[in-house]
């Protein structure tokens, strides 16, 4: 067996009040691929940041190639040679593409002068490697997420490390990056290196990785070779539980709710026709550049649409700003849970209530009681993990600041939802919770739209789905399509 | 950079400066024909180069993401001290008044650290305790006499020229040797921040203090060197502003923050943290100064003056932070 690289005994970690690991045990060795799994908020980031030097444990001993380390800093834990993608990314929003690809490398070897050609050098080499076709003198600041992933990841494997991790590298990626990603890993492995993924995604997990750690609460469950896990076990003891996966097909029912016609802005999406009835989950899926997300932000007023008709519950609706919009009862959960959906610093309560705030003044006042009801309400029903709703959502794990985006348009009882990429980074037990929550509002006669790239959750929640390619729609079909089929639509390889 | 287009060279907050300072330097110049001169460049020069000292160290304060309103407390205090130490006790030497104002400003710079970077204070409150700090202690020991008679070796420096020049009407104007300081510091900055790692550390924790921390920038100690080089070089402008003014005054300087960092901000320099350029600074302090010092040769009202360096004030840093908005909402790539 190859040697260990890391090893970790008993770390525990809390953060005021909340024991974010409780004892946590791990073993990693040179050349494996190691997948981290985990519940959202069951402490997958902060034994990474322990890892790292970013956090000190509690208690606990970390071990790296034999010897035991203490006081570990990140500048210790780079220095022996590991790197990490955190699932917030960490760039730099203020440096250009490269100096954040660079960065990493010169603070490794402790460089006193900044080398600007060698940054774009490395840069472009970097961005060769995983595919990615990104501006090196452009400002980070001005990225999609997806390509600011792109960023953390060039960052993280250009340069030689020995340990590599990986926290959710791929939410934000379509699968062509996917498995370019994937087939760096696998050469990095070949050489020798330990690796270890955070991921929701199951099937990204049976792909890619060898050995399994689960854990639960802050507590390790289970371990092995990942042969060892068939999908029921790896469920159960993921979440305790077992989640049946089934796919959600509604009665048929004539009440149209959203009639699209002929729907335009140049450059994004071109005459897109569409009809949503009572009870149907309307999925639109496309590859990066197909149009899908543009079209949530018209539907949204964000970027609204400069032609076509849009028909809701029977009237005819003019959408020209994000206030048109609201006034009509659209919500629209972002892509950019960060820039866009959030407020970081506020708390739980404040955030969910963002959007629905004027429903809350009663005779000129705010009724704070009504608004800690409706936000505990949630905190349950969509399985938020936190001790209240007053901590700050920066305090919040990955997938649970997701559930408080979603939570913060559910609360505004619209008649429209649009979801962009819904349950990005949410573990399987909640997402299967939300997609129940979709299901019940739209049989209730709420139209939902979800726009994503994740077939396995397309084809099981979405009884409709509308292929885009190239700003058009180009195919119309139902649930009885399976996943690689629908892969061969979205570019093009099949269909008509 | 090479892929920059053409358009945003242009609109750049840099080249809005440039466009004002030559517009209004055209329409003074239009009313005032003795504005357009060699001499107007001089005495702007002196007028402006202890703001241009200041605005330096400040901008490095603010592009790492930190503010500090104690600077003009430690000018006065870094100027006062060693000229009453130097008169009282009959020491008549350059190098001690510079030394002992450098090692002032230093002083306070790490006082300001360890309030921000270590008791993790906010830096507006831990620089506005320190400058009041400063005025109080400066105010119990030493009044608010000023001292109009400089030890000789230092009075002398502010003879010290690098040319003079002879206009036509037979004035002369000579610029002063302590010139060159600022021109050096203007320099050396500039090199630092785009060439060292050390710079490039100064933008990373203004730009993401966290994503720096964990990237492996040790955050404090470039923290204490903001504030202790900011110190520094306020110590430094310090002294050369009582060479200039040839007193000692304990209290002159106090009040000028708000022009020095709003000649920051207006040079593109974002209040927030993680932007900002030596040359942008350069250019918000020649502006600014052009307004204060020369609008009266335009013919404009004292009382107006004010007015118009309120205006272009609220629109230079209008002008950077709806840039700034515009970026955060413009479609990613
Ligand atoms: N800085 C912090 N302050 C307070 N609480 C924190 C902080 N960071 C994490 N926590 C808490 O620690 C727990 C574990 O969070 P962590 O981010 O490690 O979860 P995770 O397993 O990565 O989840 P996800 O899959 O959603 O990313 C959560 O309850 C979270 O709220
Ligand atoms: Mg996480």
């Amino acid at each position: 067996m190859a040697e260990v690289f890391l090893k970790l005994e008993g770390i525990k970690k809390s953060f005021g009040g909340v024991r974010a690991l409780k004892g946590v045990d791990l073993e990693i060795r040179k050349g494996e691929v190691h997948c981290l799994a985990g519940e959202n908020g069951c402490g997958k980031s902060t034994l990474i940041k322990v890892i790292s030097g970013a956090h000190d444990p509690d208690e606990g001993n970390i071990f790296i190639e034999g010897k035991k380390v203490e006081n570990l800093k990140p500048i210790d834990s780079i220095r022996m040679g590991i790197q990490v993608i955190y699932q917030d990314f960490a760039v730099f929003p203020n440096l250009t593409v490269a100096e954040n690809i660079a960065m990493n490398r010169a603070l490794m070897t402790g460089a006193k002068k900044m080398d600007w050609k060698e940054a774009r050098k490395l840069a472009i080499e970097a961005m060769e490697m995983i595919g990615a076709k990104m501006d090196p003198d452009i400002l980070v600041e001005r990225l999609s997420v997806a390509n600011k992933q792109m960023v953390a990841i060039c960052r993280a494997i250009i340069n030689d490390a020995k340990f590599l991790i990986l926290d959710e590298p791929t939410t934000a990626l379509t699968a062509k990056e996917v498995e370019k990603l994937f087939k760096i890993i696998r050469k990095l492995k070949e050489k020798g290196i330990a690796i270890m993924i955070v991921n929701h995604k199951l099937d990204e997990i049976y792909e890619i990785c060898d050995k399994l750690t689960v854990l639960r609460n802050g507590e390790y469950v289970s371990n092995g070779d990942i042969t060892e896990y068939d999908r029921a076990r790896f469920i159960r003891d993921l979440t305790g539980r077992d989640i049946e996966e089934i796919k959600y097909s509604p009665e048929e029912d004539e009440n149209e709710i959203l009639r699209v016609e002929h729907l335009t802005r140049v450059g994004a999406f071109e005459d897109v026709s569409f009809t949503l009835k009572k009870g149907d989950v309307l999925g639109i899926t496309g590859l990066l550049g197909s149009g899908r997300g543009e079209l949530g932000d018209a539907l949204f007023g964000l970027a609204p649409a400069q032609s076509g008709k849009i028909i809701l519950n029977g009237k005819e609706i003019q959408i020209h700003s994000i206030q048109d919009a609201m006034n009509n009862k659209i919500a629209y959960v972002p892509e950019d849970r960060l820039t866009q959906g959030l407020f970081l610093e506020r708390s739980i309560l404040d955030n969910t209530m963002a959007a629905s705030i004027k429903n809350y003044f009663k005779k000129g006042k705010l009724d704070y009681k009504a608004m800690e009801i409706a936000t505990d309400d949630w905190i349950k029903t969509i399985g938020v993990a936190t001790p209240s709703a007053k901590p700050a959502i920066r305090t919040l794990s990955g997938g649970n600041q997701q559930k408080v985006a979603i939570a913060k348009w559910l609360n505004t009882s619209p008649d429209l939802l649009v979801l962009n990429g819904p349950t990005v980074g949410v573990d399987i037990g909640s997402k299967s919770d939300i997609h129940a929550i979709l299901h019940r509002l739209a049989k209730g006669g709420v139209g939902i739209i979800v726009i994503s790239d994740d077939l396995s959750e397309l084809v099981q929640n979405c009884n409709k789905m509308i292929v885009m390619r190239n700003g058009k729609v180009a195919e119309v079909i139902d649930n009885t399509v399976d996943e690689t089929t629908l892969a061969d639509m979205l570019s093009g390889k099949q269909g008509g | 950079m090479k892929n920059k287009s053409i358009k945003d060279v242009l609109t750049s907050t840099e080249m809005i400066n440039v466009y004002i300072i030559v517009a209004l330097s055209m329409v003074i110049g239009s009313i005032n024909s003795n504005f357009l001169s060699v001499a107007t460049v001089i005495t702007l020069s002196r007028a402006i180069m202890v703001t241009m000292i200041f605005a330096l160290g400040e901008m490095l304060v603010i592009v790492s993401g930190g503010i500090d309103v104690s600077f003009p407390a430690v000018a006065c205090a870094a100027l006062f001290v060693p000229i009453k130490l130097m008169v009282d006790n009959g020491i008549n030497n350059v190098w001690f008044a510079f030394g002992l104002a450098i090692i002032i400003g230093l002083v306070f710079g790490a006082l300001n650290a360890t309030l921000t970077a270590v008791v993790k204070l906010p830096p507006l409150i831990a620089t506005l305790g320190v400058s009041s700090l400063i005025n109080g202690g400066m105010l119990a020991f030493f009044g608010s006499k000023e001292i109009s008679n400089l030890p000789k070796a230092v009075d002398a420096i502010s003879q010290k020229f690098l040319f003079t020049y002879t206009a036509p009407t037979g004035a002369t104007y000579s610029l002063t040797v302590l010139f060159l300081i600022p021109v050096i510091l203007c320099i050396g900055v500039a090199l630092m921040l785009k060439y060292t790692m050390l710079g490039r550390g100064i933008y990373a924790i203004g730009g993401d203090q966290n994503a720096a921390r964990i990237a492996g920038f040790n955050v404090v100690r470039i923290k204490y060197f903001v504030y202790m080089f900011a110190g520094a070089i306020t110590g430094l402008g310090a002294m050369c502003y009582c060479i200039l003014c040839r007193t000692a005054n304990p209290k002159n300087l106090m009040g000028s923050e708000m022009m020095v960092i709003a000649a920051i901000v207006v040079g593109g320099t974002r209040i927030s943290g993680g932007h900002g350029k030596v040359i942008g600074t350069v250019l918000g302090v020649v502006l600014v100064g052009l307004i204060q010092n020369n609008l009266i040769m335009a013919g404009v009202p004292a009382y107006w003056q004010k007015f118009v360096v309120g205006l272009v004030i609220v629109l230079g840093t209008s002008i950077t932070s709806l840039k700034a908005k515009k970026i955060a909402q413009s479609a990613k790539v």
